[in-house]
């Protein structure tokens, strides 16, 4: 076996190359068998697949539902529905994609699973807790679907008040049930965040933390500092609901723009929450694909940290036309525009990273181009959007509609989905037929197009949001975004298709099947049980392409599983400090 | 550029909506320079740099702080630009001149009511005289509503115990489209409206006309009705024609059996009509949903008695 031995400035630690085992007998899917192994397991990977079956769920159910409301569209007038049970397909539609697919999907689903990998930890600090996250998150998506069954809510996934106090619909149920998902995300937060700070592997630094740790160490302080503000806000319409004290409903004598600064300022960060760990997966694609050193990492890490700073500052902007004063919407349209530098830098650097690479055109980083031009328009369209002046005649139409979609299903579905194509291999430990791949991600990104650039056009011209009826002149807008929709729905089936058939039918992965430096791509495909035999030690960052793959693979040498004293006793005489170049 | 306006955005108006759309332009050509040459250079590296074997080795390029600076600056002082020009142009369309015509907007579920000084009132539409300032002062029944006119590029949310304003100056005469923004229930896309912008001299005549309240009190009970039926927005969920929207049909209405949610069954008479205005809750038809607003105190003793006699009209 080779060893080879590296010094640091004051202590000595032996360390050998462990070389991935090519299509390993025992890995974390067959560790352990049966529905019940998977129910009370506590191994993060489970976890994460787990979460990724239920997001995967909420996403079609969700999805179909934008179908039904886009087919509704087709007309000006009634087409199939009347308007009761629209109001409830958009509300429904945007509550199941925001709190059930968008904010778990990459923290939650793709997070759980590479996270403490990439950070040559063998679980998350408190697995307990992470399978506690999962069942809140279970928990609240019953109890949505209870507020479903017992006659649906029709207030808008915003829950504006007094509507909301004052409709006969379901909203104390559904409040209750995005209460209790809100826990799960505050969980996760916790956990990732004790994790980063104490899990990492020996060498591993600040400096050479993966940028999707970073994004996800940013995303877990704002779920930790935000989340709780929006179920103070959704007691208090409870509250308000059930016992009548009066907060925002101003027949009981409350102000119902508080409510909106309430709700906000939950949600205004929430939507970094769902975007910033799509920037993380963008980093480590990109690097991948193009083989070369990310360019700027500080920038890019530091960048993830401002925005979610900025992002606790902005709220009001969603309140331009509320009626609050001019001095608040001034301050508020400067802030968010100081959130546009931050996200400009990314995607300053993340095209500089390109420069002079070695590029090679896979699904993964294909989904990263769509994110680029989609993530771009979305970007533009807020800097249009935070301009007062152009946001009171643009607010509330489908200017609006398309920005968010362009940001959410734009920038973070396609984010999730080349982060999905790029860690399936290590999830499944198979190949998906790329060629389809490939096929697909252009026919959603067409999809995407066709549905939401009409939107931008009927928005300027004035066409308002949540109008099951329109005036006539919209209808040629709301056809094609409807074929389009049909369209990009296709597209993320064949996905599910091809993704689903590749379990029985793929082709075995490889270790590292694109060549990548990450930690992750360092252990076998699928991940063993405890992710490593040996304990890691890092000497290079993770984007150190013009090292040799070998440096990648170091661990202490006779570390064995890690459960063996040996291990502790080598740790303890050579010391925990490991400085290496 | 005119061409390109007309394709994009509404027909101007009012006296602000010009400098909206100059800046609105302004925004997103930028923006489409900065896309373009954005999504150039990637289109550019990817095809020059394409791996041609998997053995390449790329060169070792961290940083460059001159570089991260400069897309760090340029930007900001792009976006100081938008931000003091869209200030600009948002204190000017929140400054009411002094001489501006008032006229009292009251939203409630799913319409819009007028007031002007001598009395008038109107429903849907809003009518105004040309090339002068008009005033809203705007408030709420019950939820909050937002007041939207695309071609004057103004919008303001109308909240309930609260006053809101907004002005505009609309040179031309016209019939410009008023819609309600924010969601405020099961009629909120039918909550639509019209601005009448009318030469002077015939706003007068029409103030004038309508002075001191509408004339309808003078209609014969069912003609009252049909009108109340019309302005009132009650055409938005109950039809005249048996079909089913999102309250009850009330063609046969009067002196039928109606099926109740809670199992039982009433007749439909006078008693049961007025309480369905005023305490719409307390008897939900089955098969509908508890979303219609209480009309308790809107209404005299009049016209509640011309909607019943309307609805017995409707065999």
């Amino acid at each position: 076996m080779e060893t080879a031995e590296k010094t640091s400035n004051l202590k000595k630690i032996q360390v050998q190359r462990y070389k991935p085992e090519e299509d390993p007998k025992d890995h974390y899917l067959n560790a352990m068998k049966g529905i019940w192994s998977w129910l009370t397991t506590l191994d993060h990977k489970r976890i994460g697949v787990l979460y990724l079956c239920s997001i995967t769920f909420f996403f079609f159910v969700g999805g179909l539902m934008a179908l039904m409301i886009r087919t509704e569209l087709w007309t000006p007038t009634a087409t199939f529905i009347q308007a009761h049970t629209y109001n409830e397909l958009f509300t429904l539609h945007g509550s199941i994609m925001i709190f059930l697919f968008l904010v778990p999907s990459v923290p939650a689903a793709l997070g759980n699973f590479i996270l403490p990998v990439q950070l040559g930890a063998k679980d998350v600090a408190f697995p307990r807790l992470n399978l506690l996250s999962y069942y809140l998150y279970i928990t609240g998506a019953a109890i949505v679907i209870c507020a479903i069954l017992s006659g649906g809510v029709d207030t808008g996934w915003t829950f504006y008040t007094p509507y909301s106090i004052q409709t006969s619909t379901a909203v104390t149920i559904m409040t209750f049930g995005v209460f209790v998902i809100g826990f799960s995300s505050i969980l996760t937060g916790v956990n990732f965040i004790t994790t980063i700070h104490k899990m990492r592997a020996p060498g591993m630094t600040w400096g050479k933390i993966s940028l999707f740790s970073w994004s996800l160490y940013a995303t877990s302080i704002m779920q930790i500092l935000a989340t709780p503000v929006l179920a103070i806000t959704l007691a208090l319409v409870a509250m308000e609901r059930i016992m009548g004290v009066g907060i925002f409903d101003p027949s009981l004598g409350g102000d119902p723009v508080l409510y909106q600064h309430m709700f906000w300022f939950y949600s205004h960060p929430a939507v970094y929450i769902m975007i910033v760990p799509g920037f993380g997966v963008v980093s480590e694609v990109i690097t991948t694909f193009s083989k070369k050193h990310i360019f700027g990492y500080w920038a890019i890490a530091l960048s993830s940290l401002s925005i979610a700073f900025i992002s606790f500052l902005v709220w009001g902007h969603h309140m331009f036309v509320s009626g609050q004063s001019a001095m608040a919407s001034m301050v508020f349209s400067f802030l968010t525009f100081m959130v546009g530098i931050p996200t400009g830098i990314k995607m300053f650097n993340w095209a500089a990273t390109l420069y002079k690479g070695s590029i090679k055109l896979e699904s993964p980083l294909l989904y990263i181009f769509g994110f680029f031009f989609l993530f771009l328009v979305g970007g533009i369209t807020g800097i249009v959007l935070s301009t007062v002046a152009l946001d009171v005649h643009l607010h509330d139409t489908y200017y609006v509609v398309a920005h968010f979609h362009f940001v959410m299903v734009g920038g973070m579905v396609m984010a999730f989905l080349a982060g999905l194509h790029y860690w399936w291999p290590k999830i499944t430990g198979k190949m998906y037929n790329e060629k389809l791949a490939r096929f697909t991600c252009g026919l959603i990104f067409i999809g995407f197009n066709v549905t939401f650039l009409p939107q931008f056009v009927m928005g300027a011209q004035g066409m308002p949001r949540r109008y099951f009826n329109y005036i006539e002149q919209f209808q040629p807008f709301h056809q094609v975004s409807t074929v389009g929709a049909y369209m990009l729905g296709l597209g993320f089936f064949i996905v599910f298709v091809y993704l689903v058939k590749s379990i029985f039918t793929g082709e075995k992965a490889p270790a590292n099947p694109w060549g990548s430096r990450g930690l992750e791509f360092q252990v076998p495909s699928p991940v063993p049980a405890h992710n490593f035999e040996h304990i890691p030690v890092i000497v290079h960052g993770p984007y150190d392409y013009h090292k040799p793959m070998d440096e990648f693979q170091l661990g202490i040498a006779g570390s064995g599983n890690g459960h063996g004293n040996t291990v502790d006793a080598t740790l303890k005489t050579n010391g925990k400090e490991i400085k290496a170049e | 550029m005119n061409e390109l306006s007309k394709l994009f955005l509404p027909p101007e108006g009012s006296t602000l909506a010009h400098q909206t759309d100059t800046l609105f332009w302004f925004v997103h050509i930028s923006g489409l320079i900065l896309t373009v040459g954005l999504i150039v250079v990637i289109v550019y590296f990817v095809i020059k740099y394409h791996r041609k074997s998997e053995d390449e080795v790329t060169p070792l390029i961290t940083h460059n702080n001159t570089l991260e600076i400069t897309w760090s600056v340029i930007p900001l002082i792009f976006v100081l630009i938008v931000f003091g020009w869209g200030y600009k142009v948002y204190m000017e369309q929140q400054t009411v001149p002094d001489d501006a015509y008032e006229v009292n907007v009251t939203a409630q579920q799913w319409a819009w009511g007028f007031d002007y000084d001598n009395g008038a009132h109107s429903m849907k539409e809003l009518h105004v005289p040309a090339g002068r300032p008009v005033k809203l002062v705007m408030t709420s029944k019950d939820v909050i509503h937002s007041f939207y006119v695309p071609a004057f590029r103004l919008k303001q949310d109308v909240l309930p115990n609260r006053y809101t304003e907004i002005w505009f100056n609309a040179p031309k005469p016209g019939r410009y489209q008023i819609f309600c923004a924010e969601y405020c229930g099961t009629g909120h896309s039918q909550m639509l409206g019209t601005v009448v912008v009318q030469k002077p001299q015939k706003f007068q005549t029409w103030l004038a006309k309508n002075k001191g309240g509408a004339a309808a009190s003078n209609l014969p009970p069912a003609k009252l009705g049909k009108q109340i039926y019309e302005q009132y927005a009650c055409s938005t969920c109950h039809s005249t024609d048996g079909s089913k929207k999102t309250g009850p049909t009330w063609k046969g209405l009067f002196g039928s059996k109606v099926q109740l949610s809670n199992g039982k069954t009433v007749t439909a008479d006078e008693d049961y009509i007025r309480e369905s205005i005023e305490k719409p809750h307390a008897k939900i038809v089955k098969g509908f949903q508890p979303v219609m607003p209480s009309f308790q105190g809107q209404f005299s003793d009049d016209q509640i008695n011309g909607i019943i006699a309307y609805i017995k009209t409707l065999k």
